[in-house]
């Protein structure tokens, strides 16, 4: 995909439907990791029920949006998880989705072995429980890895290992790939966003540039470990990484959320980048019509970064990274391969940094027995 | 989710769309998702899925290139023959 520029060209003016949409099924969850991009915890009263959710996958089928990645908070807390998922791969819209692990045990992976069109990418966040768990709480580690042995026993076949790049969990590349290796997994890393709780992590936790550099090498040695496009800063290194190497906010991209408002990508929950409502006329309307949409489809200004010879590799960069970090769109992302970012940085200092609109965490730390 | 890698693309036999592939329209042309082992591909031009819809309306590729891009044979049949490896298309 790397050299179809004029592809990605067109990409930009955005698609007659998203092919990455991401679902989050609930904010309920009974972990509190650290970095939790959309802040998850508690439950919110007005999600969509398990009529307006079927209804929702309807459409979705008729938009022709082949797979759908579930998240959440914790999306198997659901009750009706089985009925939605069931739901969406009987319409052959294929369903991915994201979970901790802690609610497959041997009956649920048993179940999940005989639904076709489902892949299931369970996070682990360090290679052994103390790094791990220092991001998603004690107990995670055990309990994702359990989760895998569940899959593994049932026959699943091929499920995937997601990591976010931490400080922390980028020193430990060869291990992911080991543990991968010995479930027969895919591995799958993507970037720390300074996104929901993430926002009070991410100066202390976001790689440095030297293993920024490390990871890129790394990536580029290993074209079959998936990095959902989320590394495209990283391609003004060098020849660009796997992948569509764009943002792809509201033109390839979106999210709808448990109460059914659509933002602009996973990584943008708030006020700002809120499209619109599938409670009121339906996503279709909102994919194809929403000013916010029609506005980020509109050809970008590259601002600070236009002189750089490596725009056309990393186009600025990650609107969220930039915009949680306090920067405009126009500024250079704060993780630039070049350092650009980090001077933009230091010039908005004392500047306000916009929290996350919705916050769901819970308000007491929790332990992962509780229920 | 195995790869046809040995199946020997021939313009002058009949084709067809695979019955797992669904096409999706867009301004570029079109996105082409193969249920079975989950591929998507672009497809970079309105006249190639024209001519991957009337696929099996005709007796060979050779044909069916012909009636939308006559002018522009060869290119069209390397790119028909392209989506072989990923199943999209198959004998028939």
């Amino acid at each position: 995909m790397g050299a179809n520029s004029s592809l990605r060209d067109k990409f930009e003016r955005g698609l007659a439907a998203p092919i990455c949409l991401t679902w989050e099924l609930t904010y309920a969850c009974n972990l509190a990791c650290t970095h939790c991009l959309s802040s998850s915890g508690r439950r919110d009263p007005k999600e969509l029920n398990t009529d307006e959710a079927k209804a929702l996958i309807d459409e979705i089928a008729a938009m022709q949006i082949f797979y759908i990645n579930i998240g959440g908070g914790e999306p198997m807390i659901r009750r009706d998880f089985f009925e939605i998922i069931e739901h969406a791969v009987n319409q052959k819209v294929g369903v991915k989705f994201s979970t901790n692990g802690t609610r497959i045990d041997a009956e649920a992976a048993k179940r999940l072995a005989a639904i076709d069109y489902l892949d299931i990418q369970i996070s682990i966040d360090g290679a052994d429980a103390e790094t791990c768990d220092k991001i998603r709480g004690e107990g995670s580690y055990a309990a994702a890895r359990l989760a895998m042995d569940h899959l593994r026993d049932a026959n699943f076949g091929e499920f995937k290992i997601s990591v976010v790049m931490t400080r922390d969990s980028i020193e430990q590349l060869d291990e992911f790939e080991a543990i991968a290796k010995h479930y027969g997994a895919q591995l799958r890393l993507t970037r720390l966003r300074p996104s929901g709780r993430g926002v009070d992590v991410w100066d202390e936790l976001h790689p440095t540039q030297e293993q920024n550099r490390r990871l890129y090498k790394w990536l580029m040695e290993r074209p079959n470990v998936l990095t959902g496009d989320s590394f495209f800063h990283l391609s003004a290194l060098g020849d660009p990484l796997d992948g569509l190497n764009l943002c792809g906010a509201g033109r390839v991209v979106c999210l709808i959320d448990p109460i059914g408002e659509v933002y602009a990508c996973p990584f943008v929950i708030h006020d700002e980048f809120k499209a619109g409502n599938v409670r009121d006329a339906g996503f279709n309307a909102v994919w194809t019509e929403s000013d916010l949409f029609t506005s980020l489809r509109e050809p970008g200004n590259p601002g600070a970064c236009g002189s750089c010879g490596s725009y056309d590799a990393c186009r600025g960069g990650c609107m969220a990274a930039k915009f949680f970090t306090g920067l405009e769109m126009t500024d250079p992302d704060p993780e630039c391969v070049f350092g650009h970012g980090e001077t933009a940085l230091a010039a908005k200092k004392l500047m306000l940094i916009p929290k996350p609109s919705p916050d769901h965490s819970k308000r007491v730390p929790v332990s992962i027995n509780s229920k | 989710m195995s790869l046809s890698t040995s199946v020997i693309f021939d313009a002058s036999a009949p084709w067809s769309l695979s019955s797992q592939v669904s096409l999706r329209d867009e301004a570029f042309g079109a996105l082409a998702y193969h249920h079975g082992n989950r591929r998507l591909v672009f497809l970079k031009s309105r006249e190639l899925v024209a001519i991957l819809r009337s696929l099996e309306n005709f007796n060979s590729v050779n044909e069916a290139i012909d009636a939308v891009v006559p002018n522009e044979h060869d290119r069209y049949v390397e790119a028909v023959g392209a989506l072989v490896k990923s199943d999209i298309i198959c004998g028939r």
